[in-house]
């Protein structure tokens, strides 16, 4: 299939990998921040063709398994309203809340619906006029402009029966909060190539600077990513911390200019909780005050429900590579794939469902 | 930790779902671990016997010394109706004609139930008819009893339809999903993916069309042309959860390790492209016109000769080979060179967003 065997291609992939080894001359833990990527790297068998001085870190760039717990609380709550369509991404209809999921809310009579694109449930909107339409407007940068588009047309088409639950993740200040932690040891990272082919990298260069790391744009298939590791394992080695692209067939330094205006013209920063991570600081997008007729929390008055991550889980841990999953006192037995604490668990990409699954057949 | 116990690869989705103990939910429908649950939590301990207990898709039973039976029974609830390449009847025949053939029997009888939606257009209900007597023929079976129901409006998608057959397996053959030995052969009978595909796209809600035709059909001649060729120990047709879940079931089952070669797996470019798109993997997506084969190796020349020279057995190739360890476990050597393990469809198979 064209632009993706090319960038599957076995004999160019082990020309890479040689190029690698050739390269590498000690230990080094890398980054790689999107869920996309990780699941790339795993599919492809990416991590047992590499060297042993590459340590890949997963990062936390699963919008789905970020969501905090309150906001998933919070959907359900919307949708069991009998007035509601409540729509998603499909992802979202199976991760648990305090108790439950979206699927046990569609189980229970709530008219809970997949879509594929936001501007499929500004649609529905337009269909069911006597009915709320509301859409589960999760995600990275990556998924912004499609989410704020429907915010945008439900607007021009003059609706008063749409709305989004908000909960918008940006990468930079995750990247902040995982290089200041103490104890960090990521050294160098791969970015999100979808995040940036949005927002450009023009947001890097400050934080490759302050914390002395490379940061290399990345896409998803094994060339770019074996491509991501080299240039960013050429930098560590060089002793440079810039910020590199290795996805250049769709990302440019200035990224997506009129996607990135439309962002701004609905949502404004705010403080954001990760699940398993805690709140960090201006890491999130919620609607500007202006918009405040579209927001579901508003809307339907959810903003009081409050839920907290188990305070035992150290998923944030596990996320910033400081801690291994055998080392939570609550690993396999209050927490397991069955009844998650954590996104480390919650995920099936997470490290912690991974162990739960395998620690059993390991010596 | 050995090689092949690594963490690599835990399946097609991003979040592990809840157990759902307390509801049914769309995902105890998906085939995959969530059915197997729901089998195992719930209708085995009711209803256990040893024919049931063997997990495969036919009962197998011996009423007296001569005749040995395979039943099986089947509810379709596809949607749309009529889709590229089929349509409910086509599949209601094939379903159950399918699921009695992997028992190596030969179906000869089956049943049909229809569960009408007040409503329905009677043309419809006559081109689903004209279409199953069509599948019957050509699959040489007949439909020999029938019930009909009709249920309000709304409490149906226009038709269901539950077909039971019944087969009768010849002397000397023992196929089960318990049967794969280690040094056997794995054959798949052609591309994979294009049923649920076709099904998926033929519903209109994703933004783009593709050429993509349902592989919905009967196999009972292919199995007859293959059990005629050689010796078979398993046979599968991988439904629902793809050829993923169904290579589970038997590596279970069996207590043995498939592994397959990503390279060998058939697949359409149209489906590879539209599961591109989705984010959906094609081992994990459904047929209805395909069959797993397990097979010793001696015999796999004349087995694929004999599944070339049939209509549904065309493209079929040899895709990986069954070890002896890690048991109950699939393993897929990539096109890099590198081994993942091939999980189970956890639930319904969604959209990836990430």
């Amino acid at each position: 299939m064209k632009y993706l065997t090319e960038f599957r291609d076995p004999e160019l992939v082990h020309g890479l990998l040689e190029e690698i080894r050739r390269t590498i001359t000690q230990p080094w833990v890398i980054m790689e921040i999107c869920g996309g990527q990780t699941h790339a790297i795993m599919r492809n068998g990416l991590d047992q063709l590499l060297p042993s001085e590459i340590e890949l870190v997963h990062g936390p760039g699963c919008p789905v398994c970020v969501t905090p717990i309150e906001l998933i609380d919070k959907a359900q709550a919307i949708a069991s309203r009998p007035e509601v369509i409540f729509t998603s991404y499909g992802d979202m209809l199976r991760v648990p809340g305090s108790d439950r999921d979206l699927f046990s809310v569609r189980a229970a009579g709530g008219d809970v619906r997949v879509v594929y694109s936001p501007l499929d449930a500004v649609q529905i909107a337009q269909e069911n006029p006597e009915r709320q339409v509301v859409f589960f407007a999760i995600g990275f940068e990556t998924t912004a402009p499609a989410n704020v588009m429907s915010v945008l047309q439900a607007k021009a088409l003059g609706l008063k029966n749409y709305s989004v639950l908000a909960s918008h993740v940006r990468v930079p200040p995750a990247m902040h909060a995982i290089l200041s932690s103490p104890g960090n040891r990521v050294q160098g990272f791969l970015a999100a190539g979808h995040v940036c082919t949005v927002m450009g990298y023009w947001e890097y260069a400050p934080i490759a600077q302050k914390y002395h790391v490379p940061i290399v744009v990345t896409g998803f298939e094994p060339l770019d990513i074996l491509q991501g590791l080299l240039m960013t394992v050429r930098q560590l080695e060089d002793k440079r911390f810039e910020v590199e692209n290795a996805y250049p067939r769709l990302v440019t330094f200035e990224g997506n200019r009129s996607a990135q205006s439309i962002i701004n013209q609905v949502f404004m920063e705010c403080d954001r909780k990760w699940r398993g991570i805690g709140s960090i600081p201006a890491s999130g997008w919620c609607l500007r005050p202006e918009y405040a007729d579209y927001d579901a929390e508003i809307r339907f008055s959810v903003a009081e429900i409050k839920s907290n991550e188990s305070p035992i889980c150290i998923a944030g841990k596990i996320l910033q590579g400081l801690c291994k999953p055998i080392d939570c006192p609550a690993f396999g037995s209050q927490c397991t794939p069955e009844h998650p604490l954590g996104a480390t668990m919650v995920s099936s990409e997470g490290a912690c469902a991974a162990y739960y699954r395998y620690s059993r057949r390991t010596p | 930790m050995s090689d092949q116990s690594l963490p690599i690869m835990l399946g097609p989705v991003c979040p592990l779902p809840l157990t759902h103990k307390k509801q049914i939910v769309i995902g105890h429908g998906s085939g995959g671990t969530m059915s197997h649950d729901l089998i195992t939590r719930t209708f085995l301990p009711a209803f256990d016997n040893p024919a049931l207990r063997a997990n495969d898709d036919a009962g197998v039973v011996q009423p007296n010394q001569v005749t040995r039976l395979a039943i099986s029974t089947d509810s379709h609830v596809v949607w749309p109706l009529f889709f590229p390449g089929g349509d409910i009847g086509r599949l209601a025949i094939c379903g159950t004609v399918n699921d009695v053939a992997m028992s190596g029997a030969t179906p000869l009888y089956l049943t049909a139930g229809f569960i009408l939606e007040e409503g329905l257009e009677m043309d419809v209900l006559n081109k689903v008819v004209a279409s199953m007597q069509i599948a019957a023929d050509e699959a040489g079976v007949h439909i020999i009893a029938g019930d009909t129901k009709v249920v309000e409006r709304g409490k149906g998608d226009g038709l269901y339809i539950n077909t039971s057959g019944v087969g009768i397996i010849r002397d000397g053959i023992n196929i089960s999903g318990a049967e794969a030995r280690p040094g056997d052969i794995v054959i798949l009978s052609g591309p994979i993916g294009n049923h649920g595909m076709a099904v998926l796209t033929a519903r209109g809600e994703l933004g783009f069309q593709a050429d993509i035709q349902s592989d919905v059909a009967p196999l009972n001649h292919l199995v007859a042309a293959m059990l005629s060729a050689g010796q078979v120990h398993v046979l599968r047709d991988p439904t629902r959860g793809g050829l993923a879940t169904s290579l589970n079931e038997i590596a279970h089952q069996s207590q043995v390790c498939i592994t397959i070669q990503e390279n060998r797996i058939p697949l359409q470019p149209a489906v590879n492209a539209a599961c591109e798109m989705l984010g959906f993997d094609p081992l994990y997506v459904a047929n209805e016109g395909k069959l797993i084969a397990i097979i010793p190796p001696g015999d796999e020349k004349a087995i694929i000769e004999a599944m070339h020279a049939t209509h549904y057995g065309e493209e079929a190739v040899v895709i990986g080979e069954i070890q002896k360890a890690p048991q109950g476990r699939v393993l897929m050597r990539t096109n890099l060179g590198s081994t993942r393990i091939v999980d189970m469809l956890a639930g319904e198979m969604l959209p990836r967003i990430c």
